[in-house]
């Protein structure tokens, strides 16, 4: 995953101090969700509203992209006719939508929880189960 | 006496845990035990060789040529459904990493609270609520995460896959959430596939012995014997398993919820993933979204291997071949935090004498003379009937 130059800096020079794993939210089924509920190690790092704005986003894009509609009845249709060999050339809504996801982590990184010592982690990476935040030792990070 | 310290860059599947195989530099995913695999394909393509050197030509001239055209039309779609099955992942859920394990396990311990000594801890069981029924997480002491609902651990490829069917030798793969759907039209159109020669070589037999007679008409094509035999005998098996499937789609169950009787009357838990409409299960199972593979196989990683001066037996480069070396894994799998409850009986994976020997599935599975269709997850104590999977 691309990572910015400051996210790198801080990387190297911030230690770890603790990770916390924000698990999945299965109440509606297997769909991807992931729980809201603020985890009490980030409570003087960040605004609780902010945080669950950012899950609340992250679980709208992955229902978007696991929604059972006529676009994806049609693309499953169309797939099935052609064997499959469709996908060869062409790029699944899932994917188009994870790469939505994978921008905007980065973007709520650079701009959100960077700058508060904060690390989010795409979901993809840990096989869609946690949101892995990395939560860097307070230094010289604070405004 | 001096090491050299290497870090080279090698693909993420070469690490994986797991008792995978895996070809194409990642791109192609199998179990371990690939002979029956062989065998189905072997058969599929010597019935439909035999049915296109002996029967075509007589019914392409007497009948119709559409009829060779559409058995190739149906045998590339028989063997495209077969292959993508077998090679894709099947939605296998990558082992949590160390600090993930230690999270989980301590708010295990937490929940648990204290414990007096001698007495043993209780299960490990989280209960959620879906759709207003309480369904239970079970721990996987192999990955070291809560299963998600639905998810099952494979004890053949040592995975957790998530939406687990089953494992199936003859297509030499589990059978999961990204390719039941591949795995469902395969034996659909095999047994179409089955249906069409079978018909076509008595019609054959019937007309050619209007003209020849019997005798000299199995003379002329000793193939139609070999076919007839062979598509007898798959039908009963195929046809069978099709509808079976076809009934498991309605009610949007798998085979293992099935066999283990998750959602059957006695424990009053209604199947909380159901539609309660046919078409909308049908339709979310076979149309629905086309799920990424969460593992990432072609992606690159850096690995720290050192050579010392003395010569050594090469060890934790990178097999091409396969990724389950008997080296010890210095990224994925750690020292086990809590005893590994699930670990598999064999010591040693010997990669080339497993994939030469008998189909038969090692470990905890029951002896029978024909691969098992469907196979259990290790924790689970019904036995298979292989009856209601034909």
């Amino acid at each position: 995953m691309a990572e910015t130059h400051s996210l790198q800096d801080m990387r190297q020079q911030a230690a770890v101090a603790a990770k916390v794993f924000i698990q999945r939210d299965y109440t509606n089924g297997t769909v991807c969700q992931f729980q809201t509920k603020f985890p009490s190690e980030m409570e003087t790092r960040i605004d609780k509203q902010q945080f669950e704005e950012t899950v609340r986003t992250l679980n709208n894009l992955y229902a978007e992209a696991e929604k059972l509609g006529s676009q994806s009845y049609i693309e499953g249709c169309l797939a099935c006719l052609t064997a499959y060999t469709v996908f060869l050339c062409m790029e699944t809504h899932y994917e188009k939508v994870l790469k939505k996801i994978a921008k905007y982590i980065q973007e709520q990184n650079d701009k959100i929880y960077a700058p508060r010592g904060l690390l989010l982690t795409d979901p993809i990476e840990r096989g869609l189960r946690v949101i892995e935040v990395t939560i860097f030792e307070d230094r010289s990070l604070t405004r | 006496m001096s090491a050299v310290m290497i870090t080279r860059k090698v693909r993420k599947w070469e690490k994986l845990p797991g008792k995978n195989t895996f070809c194409c530099d990642g791109r192609v995913m199998m179990a371990r035990q690939k002979g029956v695999f062989y065998l189905t394909l072997f058969l599929i393509v010597g019935t439909c060789s035999l049915f296109f050197a002996f029967e075509c030509p007589y019914l392409a001239l007497h009948l119709s040529p559409a009829i060779p055209v559409f058995a190739v039309l149906l045998f590339l779609f028989v063997i495209a459904m077969l292959l993508r099955t077998s090679f894709s992942d099947p939605g296998v859920l990558p082992r949590a990493l160390p600090e993930e394990a230690t999270f989980i396990e301590m708010e295990i311990e937490a929940a648990n609270g204290n414990v007096p000594a001698g007495q043993r801890p209780p299960p490990r069981i989280r209960n959620v609520q879906i759709n207003n029924q309480i369904v239970k997480l079970k721990y996987c002491y192999t990955c070291k995460i809560f299963r998600p609902p639905r998810a099952s651990h494979c004890s053949i490829c040592d995975n957790c896959v998530d939406r687990f069917d089953h494992h199936c030798p003859w297509v030499g793969n589990c059978v999961g959430k990204r390719n039941y759907r591949y795995f469902y039209l395969f034996t659909m159109s095999l047994s179409l596939l089955t249906i069409y020669i079978f018909t076509f070589d008595i019609v054959h037999v019937v007309m050619r012995s209007v003209d020849k007679g019997f005798l000299n008409t199995l003379k002329e094509t000793p193939g139609t014997v070999l076919e007839v035999l062979v598509c007898f005998f798959t039908l009963w098996s195929v046809v069978g398993l099709t509808g079976f499937h076809t009934y498991l789609i309605s009610l949007n169950q798998t085979t293992n919820e099935d066999i283990k009787g998750s959602w059957s009357g006695k424990n009053r838990v209604q199947n909380p993933y159901s539609h309660k409409n046919i078409i909308k299960n049908c339709c979310e199972v076979l149309c629905g979204p086309t799920y990424p593979s969460v593992l990432d196989r072609r992606g690159l990683m850096e690995e720290d291997s050192s050579i010392s001066a003395t010569p050594v037996a090469p060890s934790s480069s990178s097999s091409t071949t396969s990724s389950s070396n008997p080296v010890p894994q210095t990224t994925k799998t750690t020292a086990p935090l809590i005893p590994n409850e699930h670990t598999p009986d064999d010591a040693k994976p010997s990669i080339a004498a497993s994939a030469e020997k008998s189909p038969s599935p090692k470990e905890e599975h029951p002896p029978a003379k024909v691969p098992p269709l469907a196979s259990p997850e290790t924790d689970v104590e019904t036995s298979i009937t292989k009856d209601k999977t034909h």
